[in-house]
């Protein structure tokens, strides 16, 4: 994963609540079986006027909403989304992530999460700020009254600079903010526990034999 | 019950007691490691993960803990007959994963193939007290056993594969209880509705929700499957129902259910599985099971939703700005008027199937509606989607797919089918759709369609009255 310690960037404006991973990333996308190209399906009702694309569709020639926020000449380029309540509900699907972050969102900044998204970010090497929903509010209103508006963003001293050099703390889990200052692999991690994960297993074994069964189910069709 | 003697701070939650049983290790920071006992796979979310564990050369940790099945590509017509090649890629790339790794596998062509929430504990895969996970957000469903099961991302999915366990931060507790008699013709759907209705999408976000009650009680194990499968539409990361006769008696002779000596020490751990009396929740929301009707999603996230006798809501009305702009969306979106009765809205397609409503008590309640009636002639397509090959084959059994075709639906093979269609069954763009399933998002079940969330019973009714009736008096 790669590290995330600073980020400059241009700020977009989502302002809607409730925005589900299935607005995200329709499902017609998700047969893919590899992590990149997704950034192109972001969002893709919303940001194509043709009702919707097909899987591997190349999109270069597809019709615009101009409307659409990230559509806007003005948020080409951005990196940090800024977003209402709950962003990312609905389904668990990862590829959300996979498509804001192949689009070239590194920051997400949301009064709410919902929590299988929040996790996925984690993973990905995307931050996912929390902040109240007043200070939102406020970025949204210095968003849309100047172009070109960005942040910097800084996970050493979990601030957000806004661009008249105004400060706005944060706050995230530590042990998250380690993995994605570090950019550390969870699972490597995780195997450097692997003697307490047996000697679990052992215990379980004879506390819930059931779930131990020494005959391994096998599955024959029938 | 038996009754807790614990002093007050000892007392425990169904999910601290899950939690508790299920920890490997505190790292010290606020997580700490715990054991996944069971993990189902499906085709969506896990050629990703595989394809990680490969890269970094690693191994699988506990082969027989796993589970895997095609569902969500699958089609439900012919099944050998996959158009589209993207899907067969990857339908072909599970079995050639599972092959590898020699993982657990139901086939597209096994009797026992069907939704991956819906085979878990209908094989006995998905045990009381188990932790279970999935590369999929519905997977609260197998909560209704009084197992702690979550959905989970591609990325965990892999450290699940390769270590058997997640770090987590615990969640809250919250209990949402449901007292009382359900009115006749209610469901578990109208209940989960209710709630969500009434808690928000983001009710339960940060907590486990555990249902309890005696309305919650009161249901079969399958409406209280219905019941969590909804709870991440809540918002929750979970949802529970605490073990009682109903669970275990469901859970008795299922293929992977423990037997003889193994059984009955499993039971006795099993009724265990409640909450302790005086335990302590962070937040509780009280619920009287007869303000529950009939409830129809108006727009496009399950918490908007009234009761069949209403009418769609004036944005107007909203105070909270940013919730108006979301109801404006939303009915421009739904293509509906404010104050529209919901009676009044005729729909182009039924669709009874999916994780929420696709078990053999949700056939048998839309074909006790259905018998002898026929589909309304603007009802374009009608499909009944068993939720597994053994829901199907009972059915039949029982007759319930003839009184199906006689009324003019479409009797299908398992699979998730139009609850987000990927396989062939979708939504067109304009059409309205009365549906089962458990979400009603923007081009959820195909670009452009218009999706509104019932009970099967309610989705029965629509397709022969051709728009929403209330069931009560249909
Ligand atoms: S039936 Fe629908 S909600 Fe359930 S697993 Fe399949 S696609 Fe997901």
């Amino acid at each position: 994963m790669k590290p995330f310690t600073t980020l400059d960037a241009l700020v977009a404006p989502l302002d809607r609540a409730n925005v589900d991973t299935d607005s995200i990333i329709p499902k017609q996308f998700l047969k893919s079986i590899h992590r990149t190209g997704f950034g192109r399906y972001l969002f893709d009702s919303w940001r194509y006027a043709d009702g919707g694309g097909e899987a591997e569709q190349d999109c270069a020639g597809r019709p615009l909403r101009e409307d659409f926020v990230l559509n806007q000449p003005r948020y080409r380029g951005a990196g940090i989304l800024l977003a209402r309540e709950n962003f990312g509900c609905g389904s668990s699907r990862e590829h959300a992530v996979w498509a804001l972050q192949d689009f070239g969102f590194r920051c997400v900044i949301a009064p709410s999460f919902a929590d299988i998204f929040h996790a996925n970010c984690g993973k990905n090497g995307v931050l996912a700020v929390r902040l109240d929903g007043a200070i939102v509010d406020r970025l949204f209103r210095e968003v849309a009254g100047r172009e070109g508006y960005r942040l910097q963003v800084d996970l050493e001293t979990l601030t957000l600079t806004t661009p008249d050099g105004r400060v706005i703390a944060f706050d995230i889990e530590d042990g998250l903010r380690q993995r994605l200052l570090h950019g550390l692999d969870d699972i490597g991690v995780t195997l450097g526990h692997a003697d307490d994960i047996r000697a679990y297993e052992r215990r379980r074994a004879m506390e819930t034999p059931w779930l131990f069964p020494d005959r391994e189910q096998v599955i024959s069709r029938k | 019950m038996p009754p807790d003697n614990e002093a007050d701070d000892m007392a425990k939650t169904l999910y601290d007691k899950l939690w508790d049983a299920h920890v490997v290790r505190d790292n010290g920071d606020g997580t700490h490691h715990i054991y996944i006992d069971k993990h189902l796979c499906h085709e969506v979310t896990t050629p990703q993960a595989f394809e990680g564990l490969r890269l970094a050369g690693r191994k699988l940790w506990r082969r027989a803990a796993n589970l895997a099945v095609p569902d969500h590509n699958v089609p439900t017509v012919h099944r050998e007959r996959i158009n589209d090649p993207i899907s067969r890629l990857q339908l072909d790339t599970l079995e050639a994963n599972v092959r590898a790794w020699d993982v657990p596998y139901i086939d597209l062509f096994d009797e026992r193939q069907g939704i991956v929430h819906i085979i878990g504990p209908e094989q006995g895969a998905s045990l009381p007290g188990m932790t279970i996970v999935c590369g999929d957000s519905h997977t609260t469903t197998n909560g209704a056993l009084g197992a702690w099961a979550f959905g989970i991302g591609t990325s965990d999915v892999e450290h699940v594969l390769a270590t058997q366990t997640l770090p987590l931060r615990k969640s809250g507790n919250m209990r949402v209880i449901v007292d009382g008699r359900l009115g006749p013709g209610m469901t578990a759907k109208d209940i989960v509705l209710h709630v969500i209705g009434r808690i928000g999408t983001a009710g339960g976000t940060g907590h486990v929700i555990e249902f309890a009650g005696s309305a919650i009680t009161d249901l079969s194990m399958e409406g209280r499957m219905t019941v969590c499968n909804m709870a991440i539409e809540a918002g929750a990361r979970a949802g529970l129902i605490a073990v009682d006769d109903k669970t275990i008696d469901y859970v008795r002779g299922r293929p992977f259910a423990p037997t003889g000596p193994l059984w009955d020490k499993a039971v006795a751990a099993w009724r265990d599985l409640h909450s302790d009396t005086v335990a302590r929740f962070d937040r509780e929301v009280r619920i009287d099971a007869g303000d529950i009707e009939p409830n129809v999603t108006w727009g496009t996230s399950p918490e908007m939703v009234v009761s069949v006798d209403g009418r769609v809501p004036d944005p107007d009305k909203e105070p909270d700005a940013v919730r108006r702009e979301g109801m404006r969306n939303a009915l421009r979106y739904m293509d509906l008027k404010p104050g529209t009765p919901m009676t009044a809205i005729r729909i182009d397609k039924v669709f009874i199937g999916s994780c929420t409503n696709a078990r053999i008590e949700d056939l048998r309640a839309a074909a006790g509606v259905i018998k002898g009636r026929k589909r309304a002639a603007n009802v374009i397509q009608a499909l009944i989607v068993p939720g597994s090959g053994l829901v199907k084959r009972q059915a039949e059994k029982e007759g319930l797919d003839r009184i199906f075709v006689d009324a003019g639906f479409e009797w299908r093979e398992a699979g998730c089918s139009m609850c987000l269609g990927m396989n062939e069954d979708h939504l067109n763009p304009g059409e309205r759709c009365a549906s089962t399933s458990n979400r009603n998002f923007e081009g959820r079940q195909g670009a452009g369609g218009r999706t509104h969330l019932v009970s099967p019973p309610m989705a029965a009714a629509a397709a022969i009255a051709g728009h929403f009736v209330d069931v009560r008096n249909f």
